[in-house]
């Protein structure tokens, strides 16, 4: 059973429906019990890292997600999702994260050239650093273009990238440390690209 | 490299795609889940769904058909249309938008802009401006390009996106529905005014019209149109290949 971590963050229709379409029936739910009984774990999240950080650990959910990856089971992080798996993140002050990849989230605005837009709002192309693929993105070529929606990035975790993005530096696009995977990118918005990510996720063992 | 977006636009009463000329005489063309999902296939790189029903049940169809189509088709869908309060955009991002554009009702009360982001953030609030010249000067139309507000146009949209409003899409009123391009002058002026991203609305009749907007607007982020894809004068993918030759970058 693949279960969608609800926590009262983001609209969870999209990411369910792309889920239902690659044969999978997810289970949205915040009952730890459920949680702890999935196979897999989705971490979604839009908005505010301060938010959303708070209302994982108001209801528990920091210590479920952190005791299920230490214990080996797989899960992915994605868009604000992805960041809240991070130790630390600068927006608006320093906020802690699950502490589940080594790393910080910090802004883009002085990191890339002022006439970059802020959110980096689009199809952007995914590369692999030094050309080597991760099994999570078997399916995707160098190049191939997924959706992004942010305006802070994960840094200082190299070992842990698996996909960058050109937008003015190269941004993390894509993460993984053992069993724990996370996307800055929306693979439930990405097409085919993004269907295929999460059919590999969904099908993969890790 | 980021690309430049196309989006096809399409406009939805009682069910059914339509596409009015100058925002006049409506016709129907096709239905919008089986359009957005041929979209999609072609390389659409977003959708747009204006919502131009004026009765609940209308609405209540709209949503159904979006519902349908955001289990269908996995790729940003925007919708607008009717969106007065935070109700409305409650009840489109529950049916599967990502993001909702405001026009009538942001100039009825512009603090809607201010509240929907701060609720759902800005990337979820576009604002969408008719725009037309009036004595020499760019002016906000409302109520579907009817009602001159009096407004000039590009203090309004900067005035939007201090508010919070994510994306901007600039329809010009002047160049909708002839065909003859986009309208350039208006879509800098804009370009000048706001760091957010553009969408370039209203005259796209041919493919090299998207090759003159992406080349001389750099700032201009994606590029809109609705009759020219609905009635197959410019195929995506044909669209995108030209793009690519003439080194602009697309997905």
């Amino acid at each position: 059973m693949i279960a969608v971590i609800d926590y009262g963050v983001g609209n969870l229709f999209s990411l369910c429906r792309s889920l239902e379409a690659i044969g999978q029936q997810p289970v949205v739910t915040g009952d730890p019990a459920l949680l702890r009984q999935a196979d897999k774990l989705f971490l979604p999240g839009v908005g505010a890292f301060a938010d959303a950080a708070a209302k994982l650990r108001q209801t528990g959910l920091d210590r479920v997600i952190q005791e299920e990856a230490a214990a080996g089971k797989p899960l992915m992080g994605i868009c604000l999702g992805m960041q809240l798996l991070f130790e630390e993140s600068h927006e608006f002050g320093t906020w802690k994260g699950l502490g589940l990849i080594p790393g910080k989230v910090v802004p883009m605005e002085g990191v890339i050239p002022a006439d970059y837009k802020i959110p980096h709002i689009g199809w952007n192309a995914l590369h692999f650093p030094g050309g080597v693929r991760h099994p999570l993105l078997a399916s995707v070529e160098e190049g191939d273009c997924v959706y992004f929606v942010h305006s802070y990035y994960a840094t200082d975790c190299a070992p842990a990238v698996i996909a960058t993005t050109e937008y003015g530096a190269q941004l993390t696009a894509a993460v993984a440390r053992g069993n724990v995977m996370g996307c800055q990118f929306h693979p439930e918005k990405s097409g085919d690209v993004g269907l295929a990510i999460l059919k590999t996720f969904c099908e993969g063992s890790w | 490299m980021i690309t430049k977006r196309i989006i096809p636009c399409l406009d939805v009463k009682d069910g059914r795609v339509v596409k009015g000329v100058n925002f006049e005489g409506l016709h129907d063309v096709n239905s919008p889940i089986e359009l957005a999902e041929y979209y999609t296939k072609s390389g659409a790189d977003e959708l747009v769904f204006y919502d131009i029903t004026a009765s609940a049940e209308g609405r209540g169809l709209f949503t159904d058909i979006l519902r349908q189509t955001a289990s269908r088709v996995f790729i940003p869908l925007t919708v607008g249309g009717g969106i007065n309060t935070l109700e409305d955009f409650d009840r489109v991002l529950k049916c599967g938008a990502d993001k909702v554009s405001v026009n009538s009702g942001a100039i009825r009360n512009p603090d809607l802009i201010r509240q929907a982001a701060l609720r759902y953030g800005s990337q979820c609030v576009v604002l969408s401006a008719d725009v037309k010249r009036v004595e020499g000067q760019f002016r906000v139309f409302a109520r579907g390009g009817r009602d001159d507000t009096g407004m000039e146009a590009i203090g309004w949209i900067k005035h939007c996106v201090d508010l919070g409003a994510g994306e901007v899409v600039v329809n010009s009123i002047d160049t909708d529905g002839v065909k003859g391009g986009f309208d350039l002058e208006m879509l800098s002026a804009v370009c000048n005014a706001v760091k957010v991203p553009v969408i370039a609305s209203g005259g796209a009749g041919k493919v090299q019209d998207f090759v003159d907007l992406f080349q001389a607007l750099p700032g201009v982020d994606a590029g809109l149109a609705a009759s020219v894809f609905h009635f197959g004068e410019i195929a995506i993918p044909h669209l995108k290949n030209t793009l690519r030759d003439h080194g602009i970058p697309v997905r």
